[in-house]
């Protein structure tokens, strides 16, 4: 079955290639080529991420995505006749790439990153494409569109996509090198970077003006990675972004949470050069002019009480003076970890705990463990308080409601 | 009947430091590898949060990291005129259980032998002649290899577990600040010694003052943030105090789950069983081929797992047990000294002397289970034994590992063992009383050994080990003799009080004194007296290889891991290097 597949699109392929004149090459290495590409692209874009299920057969679908209107469940996209994409053409994948649209023109939901994967070239599409059909068609049927009313009615996606959508190709910018371009047409892109690290609107849309400037996913902040010195990535060196996307370490951070496996997903698996062209692209971002916020007073009782906590309770790994230990305890001294706009993750990690990623280049998993059983509320608020505004951080000081809200959500989970 | 699985390349029993090392190696190599453990899997995320592992209760008191006497223990007696008894909760030894083995609760002392303790028979006959080596009344022997060939196996596991310390001799130049009685290294620890504490710093300058040569114990907890050649990460140790007994929360203390098994069970050759035990190794009719090995597992159901290549490194007695149990090797008879499986069973011989001041605090909670200061010279040959009756020695050292509330009650003897006056004298004395430890060499005589016991069985219905053990009359004067020189730094520090503590009468299974229990399938060129060649590979079973301290012929005056890692390095790169190419033949 899979070697049938393999053959009619690669038939397909061939009369695409005559056609359009551009691939004139002997089929089978075209072939291997292509699919090849499309194997690396699709981790590139980590399609895995939401279509394949833990203990799950690989694109079979199934992994639920909570958003805050209610639950999508990424499909089944094997080329599987019934339940997969085993009777669409490329165009219809092509159509679902760059305008978020089905066959017969349904609308997709925004789960599906189609505001950015429009950016893909039509050439990518066809390699990811042409890598799908190869592999098992897995009969494993997944109702997608859980969302409760009104929000089920695919139709209101056609005013969505007005205001939220900006269909069409990347356009590489000719003032900027091809490293940077690249760099750009993968954030912007398949990485699709943006739709955690964005912060969104009412209904769900990127805010395109504060595009990477962090936002809030499942109850953990997805960063800032702005060039922002101080809260986003502007301190990181080109070399340490390519540590951390490759290995999910670098001198400051650990990767964890939903950042943990994309690294251990994707982007430990992405060749240098595309590391670099990300780092360039990220590092020539926008805010490197971003000011520091005036930390908190040393006196404040916050962060007396915070900084006695500290001592107590968190030196012990994270170091008195919180340099941390690379690769195992993570940096908390003037680092754009602790200063992000939201302390989500800071609180949901204190209360939670959380075990970091672990890839062959760094397999240790390290863990932090959760205080949710004995530090109360106000404590975690002040220890996280005085972290925000010791050693260089400065940031928005963390309220006991704060503390209490993510406790009551985590202990919903 | 037990139910067979598809054949691997090669199994490991075991995932201790010796097993998790192995099976690395192999796996590297290409072998489809399977590791069985008896215990669970361990994992210091999951296993030893920091905010629950310092529970003295838990761990040093019900032991847990310790396997359960129920699932396996052995009985132990003196000599062969006594009938042994099973040891129903631990107490002289503790055998560890799950991943990561003895080596999650160990202290983390991680010596070097000597290169005269490879061929302690040859070395002590050369230098104070046949004559006084018999005399002595012990079986000892060399171990078939020697100091160049053992070297770069230190280094390879010193390098894989951050051992920390310093070097005192470098390519044969000493080193200012080391030991100098060590062999020559080929490369510096790679971490630096840990910081001192007082007891420790007070004991160096006495020592020092006496014209000894005091360096830092060599120690596998890391002093500083390290990554491993396997890109496993460390953390500096904190001296929180609570380490052997303990699994170390904060990532610092070595042992194979925190150096080896997070690089290991990434690997899509290597495959872990655990909660499984190895209840035999299976040989082809002839007795000259290992065809794999039986195991049950956690439900009771048992599998046999067939493999070109078997590799056994369990705890030492565990070991000697399945050799045992499987019938490799003819079983030691301690009367007519034929037999090698279970021969040369030894131990450690553990003295020291307390000392109790006025004057001084020593915060004694602030301690690791290997940070400490310690001499050299009165142990093993470095010291001339002509005319003192005895042959061996110990390292004398300060080592504070964390003085825990319920165990650690300092008090000078006279004092009642419970009620008001014992807890004034608690009071009184915590802060005040530092010990000085002598970890002395354990030499292996006729009559004491391992067997099969006759009486008590596992629930399985398989026979326990029997230990017969008692120590030699030459260790017990090598004990005394030590403990008077450790006596004399003592007297220098100027205490209040100080009482001698040497090894004396026979052995008493209960109070805790080491687990570094050694030998019983040793290493040797001789198969007459020795059961491995020095590649562990077993005497006419070719694809058997046997590794870990059952392979010491005798104890020297130092804690076995450094060594029980290096013969896990040199196995596998024999492995590798040599008997890969020449697969069920000995290596020559």
């Amino acid at each position: 079955m899979k070697r049938t597949l393999l053959t009619l699109s690669a038939v397909g392929l061939a009369l695409y290639a005559s056609l359009g004149a551009v691939l004139a090459h002997a089929q089978g290495a075209t072939e291997y080529d292509q699919v090849e590409k499309g194997r690396y692209l699709s981790t590139l874009g980590d399609c895995a991420a939401c279509h394949t299920a833990p203990g799950g057969k690989p694109f079979a679908g199934g992994v639920a995505i909570n958003t805050p209107f209610g639950k999508l469940v990424a499909p089944n996209i094997t080329p599987d006749d019934e339940t997969g994409l085993g009777k669409w053409t490329f165009d219809d994948f092509q159509r679902v790439m760059s305008e978020g649209r089905g066959p017969g023109g349904y609308h997709l939901y925004g789960a599906m990153p189609y505001t950015a994967y429009t950016k893909v070239s039509e050439e990518d599409n066809r390699a990811i494409w042409t890598y799908l059909q190869t592999l098992d068609p897995v009969d494993h049927l997944v109702v997608a569109n859980q969302l409760p009313f009104p929000f089920n009615q695919r139709f209101t996606l056609w005013g969505w996509n007005l205001l939220n959508f900006d269909k069409g190709e990347f356009e590489p910018n000719p003032e900027k090198s091809a490293e940077w371009n690249r760099g750009a047409y993968l954030v912007e892109g398949l990485g699709h970077c943006g739709t955690c690290h964005t912060p969104k609107n009412l209904i769900g849309g990127d805010k395109s003006s504060q595009f990477l400037e962090g936002s809030v996913v499942d109850d953990w902040y997805a960063p800032d990675i702005t060039a922002d010195p101080h809260k986003g990535i502007g301190a990181w060196s080109e070399q340490d972004l390519v540590d951390y996307l490759s290995t999910g370490k670098n001198r400051f951070d650990i990767a964890s949470g939903p950042m943990a496996e994309e690294v251990e997903h994707s982007s430990q698996y992405w060749n240098e050069d595309d590391l670099r062209a990300v780092a360039t692209y990220l590092k020539d971002g926008r805010n490197a002019d971003a000011q520091a916020p005036t930390p908190l007073a040393a006196e404040d009782p916050r962060m007396v009480s915070g900084g006695e906590i500290y001592a107590d309770r968190c030196a012990g790994c994270h170091t008195p003076n919180g340099a941390g230990v690379e690769g195992l305890f993570p940096r908390l001294a003037d680092t754009a970890l602790v200063n992000g706009d939201s302390a989500a993750s800071l609180m949901r990690v204190v209360l939670a705990g959380s075990r970091a990623g672990a890839t062959d280049a760094a397999p240790t998993a390290p863990s932090m463990p959760a205080f949710a059983w004995n530090l109360s509320d106000e404590e975690i608020s002040n220890v996280l308080t005085f972290v925000r505004n010791t050693w260089g951080n400065a940031a928005a000081p963390v309220s006991p409601s704060d503390v209490a809200e993510m406790r009551e959500t985590l202990e919903q989970h | 009947m037990p139910t067979k699985l598809p054949a691997t390349d090669a199994v490991v029993v075991g995932l201790g430091w010796a097993g998790a090392i192995i099976a690395n190696e192999l796996v590297d190599e290409g072998l489809d590898v399977i590791g069985f453990e008896r215990g669970p899997w361990r994992d210091t995320a999951k296993d030893f949060n920091i905010a629950s592992v310092p529970d003295e209760l838990r761990y040093n008191a019900r032991q847990e990291l310790m396997l359960r006497t129920a699932q396996n223990t052995c009985t132990m007696r003196n000599d062969v005129s006594q009938t042994a008894l099973p040891m129903r909760s631990w107490g002289s030894f503790h055998p560890g259980n799950g991943t990561g083995g003895a080596g999650n609760h160990w202290a983390g002392i991680t010596f070097r032998f000597q290169p005269e303790d490879f061929r302690l028979h040859s070395h002590l006959t050369e230098r104070y002649g046949r004559q006084a080596v018999e005399a002595a009344n012990l079986t000892l022997q060399d171990w078939g290899t020697d100091w160049e060939e053992m070297e770069p196996h230190y280094a390879s596991f010193e390098r894989v577990a951050g051992i920390s310390g310093k070097a005192g001799n470098l390519n044969g130049t000493l080193q200012e600040g080391g030991n100098p009685f060590e062999g020559a290294r080929s490369i510096e620890y790679p971490t630096p010694p840990l910081k001192q504490p007082y007891g420790p710093t007070l004991f160096a300058e006495a020592a020092r003052e006496m014209g000894y040569h005091p360096f830092p114990v060599p120690s596998a907890l890391v002093s500083e943030g390290y990554t491993n050649p396997l890109g496993v990460t460390m953390g500096p140790c904190t001296f929180c105090g609570f380490c052997t007994n303990y699994g170390c929360a904060n990532y610092s203390k070595a042992s194979a789950i925190t150096t080896v098994l997070p690089a290991l069970i990434r690997k899509p050759n290597f495959t872990a069983k655990t909660n499984c035990e190895v209840l035999r190794v299976t040989l082809d009719p002839s007795g000259t081929r290992a065809t794999g090995i039986v195991y049950i597992d956690a439900s009771g159901r048992e599998w046999e797992q067939p493999a070109e290549l078997v590799i056994v490194a369990a705890f030492t007695l565990e070991n000697a047990r399945l050799m045992l149990l499987s019938g490799v090797g003819e079983p030691y008879d301690p009367i007519t000294q034929r037999g090698t499986t279970g021969r040369n069973y030894a131990y450690q011989t553990a003295n020291s002397v307390q000392l109790f001041f006025d004057d001084k605090n020593f915060n004694p909670f602030i301690g690791a289970g290997a940070v400490g200061m310690g001499i050299d010279e009165f142990n093993n040959d470095n010291f001339d034994h002509t005319g003192l009756g005895f042959f061996g020695g110990g390292s004398i050292r300060v080592t504070p590992i964390g003085a825990a509330p319920i165990a650690n009650r300092p008090v000078p003897p006279g004092t009642p063992t419970w009620g008001k006056e014992w807890k004034r004298a608690t009071v009184d004395n915590y802060l005040s009383t530092m010990s000085i430890g002598c970890e002395a060499s354990s030499y292996s005589q006729r009559g004491n050994y391992l067997s099969l016991d006759p009486n008590y069985s596992d629930r399985l219905g398989r026979p326990l080990l029997r230990m017969t053990f008692d120590f030699p009359e030459n260790d017990l004067r090598m004990a005394q003799y030590c403990t008077d020189r450790v006596a004399e730094i003592a007297r220098r520090m100027n205490p209040r009080q100080m009482v001698e503590k040497p090894m004396k009468g026979h052995w008493n299974s209960g109070p805790y004194q080491s687990s570094h229990v050694v030998g019983g399938f040793v290493m040797g060129s001789d198969p007459s007296v020795s059961s491995v060649n020095k590649y562990l590979q077993v005497w006419d079973v070719p694809n058997l290889f046997v590794v870990g301290a059952s392979a010491f012929p005798q104890n020297p005056g130092y804690n076995p891991t450094g060594t029980v890692g290096a013969l896990a390095y040199k196995a596998a790169d024999a492995i590798r290097r040599l008997y890969l190419k020449h697969p069920g033949e000995m290596i020559a």
